[in-house]
């Protein structure tokens, strides 16, 4: 089955014991047990859930892994991959990570002591060079975030494997749509399910999925030690959200090529980070990694002040001004006070992340309103 | 108001709690509403919702209160006095509803739409308020046949007269009109044959008669067709299909003027077959991609139509977007995104055994009433909603043993085909 099929049906039977073609939403915490030292498929909600297991299974299915763990946000994902890592560690970021992660790795997972170097993997040699003996993962993701850059995946891949280090990768901007790295020998694949995968601005949700077997076992003892798992609720509106996945990310990668041409010659506008460009460092690579589609987010410096950009994001009617991103709706923000305002000051400079950088996340409305309504912005400015 | 809530903790927001909920509920008046002109897939996303929510949330909140509460004595003969738009108790509606119903007004091109728990509920709704005992109905005869069942069952009870006509045969239909007659009634496409009515003609016999119209445009959505747009007075939607489009949840619509819906809503507030909050936010969840999943629906119902029509096991295709369609060129006059999911076929000299074998076979549509859901759906008429039916009642209605109803979904075109192709061909 092809791939919008599956985000349909994968995960979907219909319910057994009713035959409803939409399986039920089971808020139950507690299973009720066989008999003493007797486990059922579900003993305990946190341990595993229906509704969870059902959107696991499609997402599973999509990213193509063995096994897929759904999680109360990203950043829950996140933090889970991490608690691979052992005291003494280091890890390998790359240099335009989210906001939130570069957070838990500077002020969270360096309480563990684990240590983290962040590295500009546009350049994968860099990477050679900032291995460590105790180096155990690199951390990146499929397209860069804000600079929308697009790492060369199976080369960091081909470094990684020689050192024997794990590779995570965040695929929330590219989405199973566009690349699938599990296929290309990462290890774990990330998702902030908040955005592409729910789609509509309404559910916090997060997911690690391998093809390994072995690390699956192990995300899950630690995602069931710890306890951050997804809502029965939730899950079932993740699911809902993944049956129009497809749909939804080729209809925003198509409005967002057209909104990057028309930025790209809009007098108010220095330059246009979108990797559907040719004027896009990395736009050959996106070619040959993305299947002809380059995403949804578009990141492009004002020319202008501080001042000008805040307010240009200020007076769009159609675009939200919120960070987040993925969703039904278009949102615009600034990431040097939004997104990325996690970031120490020197570290945001070293990403790029200047204060006329305007992020836009497209969304599902007609493509020529979203024109209309970013070009009257632009030019009240 | 957070600050004398909570004294000494800043609300986690950006701004204060508003103290009344911004629930004026006509969009059209809202500057922050996108255009009437705006594209189908703006209006889908965006109309309807106020630009600026409470607590500044991107979506809406579900609302789930029974009852709403005053400030003081003064404040309830204000509303009651009209002089304060605002909500008083859940049967009389909701904040969600009310974002939905605009939502669907706009995406219909109506003055107002009325959001009932389903498309039954709404129908009902529909003709209680404009029926009275000794009065007189007219409709097509290819229709939802508990439309007619409550028709010719529960309506007769109060003294209401149904006339049913050959589907399109307007003289027919003038024929049957008389002096008591205040409402025609038609499905376009029809279900299963999927005919379209057209819609100049239906509105002209109404307004020579001065009879109201009434379109049950479920199969269409308003993608396709817009009745309002030719005149027609009361538009008929089963949410449940493709505008809540998820097979998960029951949800139906009246659209039309506020001055004629005015009675509807009220005695809807009598009878209280209102949507539930949670559900009205699904149904708004649905639309969202509303316009992206229809245009799906209406890529894969023309593929499968157009497999079906050259597959050798096929006796014959009810689709208007073939050519071969009686209504074909009505359709192409008045469906103008495509036409829509719903393939209707017989199978070349099959009786009932063989036929349900074919759907047996089928792996990826599932066997189920209803349609219009991302889920395909697959069904064999005589067995689903006839079996219990006369052969001649059946023969009457134009169901026959061999007949196959599908509701193509969203998935991969290719899939289906190979599906169907496999359970044909086995």
């Amino acid at each position: 089955m092809k791939f919008r099929t599956r985000a349909i049906h994968v995960g979907n039977p219909p319910d057994p014991q009713t035959g409803a073609v939409v399986p039920p939403i089971h808020p139950a915490t507690t299973y009720v047990q066989p008999g003493a030292g007797e486990w059922g498929t579900f003993d305990y909600s946190r341990s595993g859930n229906p509704t969870r297991a059902a959107v696991e299974t499609t997402l599973a299915s999509l990213e193509g892994g063995c096994g897929a763990l759904a999680f109360a946000s990203g950043m829950a994902a996140t933090h889970c991959a991490t608690m691979l890592l052992n005291s003494g560690d280091h890890i390998i970021a790359g240099m335009d990570i989210y906001g939130g992660t570069y957070r838990l790795l500077h002020k969270i997972c360096n309480r563990s002591g684990v240590d983290v170097t962040l590295v500009n993997l546009q350049e994968p040699e860099r990477l050679t060079q900032a291995i460590r003996p105790n180096t155990r993962m690199v951390w990146l993701e499929s397209i860069g975030n804000p600079r929308i850059t697009v790492p060369d995946l199976p080369a960091i891949v081909a470094i990684a494997k020689q050192h024997n280090l794990l590779v995570g990768v965040d695929n929330t901007f590219a989405t199973p749509v566009l690349m699938r790295p599990l296929e290309l020998g990462v290890d774990i694949v990330m998702h902030s399910a908040t955005k592409y995968f729910g789609g509509h601005s309404d559910c916090l949700a997060g997911v690690l999925a391998t093809a390994s077997p072995e690390l699956h076992k192990q995300l899950y003892f630690i995602q069931n030690a710890t306890g951050a798992v997804l809502s029965p609720f939730d899950a079932f509106l993740l699911g809902r959200g993944l049956k129009t996945l497809d749909l939804r990310m080729r209809a925003q990668c198509e409005s967002a090529m057209r909104l990057a041409e028309f930025l790209q010659q809009h007098a108010a506008v220095e330059e246009v980070l979108y990797p559907g460009l040719t004027t896009h460092p990395d736009h050959e690579l996106a070619k040959q990694l993305f299947g002809g589609l380059y995403g949804a987010m578009i990141t492009f410096g004002l020319r202008g002040s501080f001042e000008d950009a805040k307010q240009v994001v200020k007076s769009t009617k159609l675009f939200h001004l919120a960070v987040s991103l993925g969703a039904a709706e278009s949102l615009i923000e600034h990431p040097a006070t939004m997104s990325h305002a996690s970031y120490d000051a020197a570290a945001r400079k070293a990403a790029g992340i200047n204060d006329n950088l305007i992020r836009l996340s497209v969304g599902l409305e007609d493509i020529d309103d979203l024109i209309a309504d970013l070009d009257a912005a632009l030019t009240k400015h | 108001m957070a600050d004398s809530l909570f004294p000494g903790k800043p609300f986690p927001g950006n701004m204060t709690v508003p103290t009344k909920t911004p629930n004026t509920p006509v969009a059209s008046v809202d500057p922050n509403q996108p255009s009437t002109t705006a594209g189908a897939s703006t209006l889908a996303v965006h109309a309807g919702e106020a630009r600026r929510k409470a607590l500044d949330a991107v979506t809406d909140a579900i609302v789930c209160s029974s009852t709403y509460t005053f400030d003081d004595t003064q404040s309830v003969i204000d509303f009651i006095e009209q002089k304060q738009p605002r909500e008083e108790y859940g049967r009389y509606g909701n904040p969600n509803e009310r974002v939905v119903e605009a939502k669907l007004a706009a995406l219909e091109g109506a003055e107002e739409a009325l959001v009932y728990s389903s498309g039954m509920a709404a129908i009902v709704g529909l003709l209680m308020s404009k029926l009275s005992a000794g009065d007189e109905i007219v409709f097509f005869d290819q229709c939802y046949h508990r439309s007619r069942e409550f028709c010719f069952k529960h309506l007769a009870r109060f003294g209401v007269v149904t006339h049913q006509v050959k589907t399109g045969d307007f003289a027919a239909m003038e024929r049957a009109i008389t002096p008591r007659t205040r409402m025609l009634v038609s499905e376009s496409p029809t279900n299963p044959h999927l005919t379209c009515i057209d819609l100049e003609q239906f509105v002209a016999l109404g307004k020579a008669h001065e009879v109201e119209t009434l379109i049950d445009a479920t199969l269409a959505t308003p993608l396709n067709l817009k009745p309002i747009e030719y005149g027609v007075d009361y538009v008929l939607h089963s949410a449940t299909k493709y505008l809540g489009g998820h097979n998960d949840l029951l949800a139906g619509v009246i659209s039309g003027s506020k001055e004629k819906l005015e009675s509807v809503r009220h005695l809807r507030g009598i009878m209280g077959g209102i949507n539930s909050p949670h559900n009205l936010y699904l149904l708004q969840r649905g639309l969202k991609t509303f316009q992206l999943r229809m245009q799906r629906h209406n890529e894969n119902g023309q593929a499968i139509a157009e497999f079906l029509n050259d597959h050798p096991r096929i006796e014959r295709v009810y689709y208007p977007g073939l050519a071969s369609h009686p209504s074909h060129e009505i359709a192409k006059r008045t469906m103008r995104g495509g036409y829509g999911g719903l393939v209707t076929f017989l199978v070349k000299d099959a009786d009932w055994r063989e036929t349900a074998n074919i759907i047996d076979r089928v792996k990826i549509p599932r066997i189920g009433p209803s349609l219009g859901g991302v889920e395909s759906l697959i069904e064999q008429p005589m067995v689903m909603s006839y079996f219990n039916h006369a052969p001649a009642d059946r023969e009457r209605f134009g169901i026959t043993d061999n007949m196959i109803r599908m509701s193509c979904g969203i998935e991969d075109t290719d899939d289906l085909v190979e599906d169907l192709r496999q359970a044909l061909e086995a």
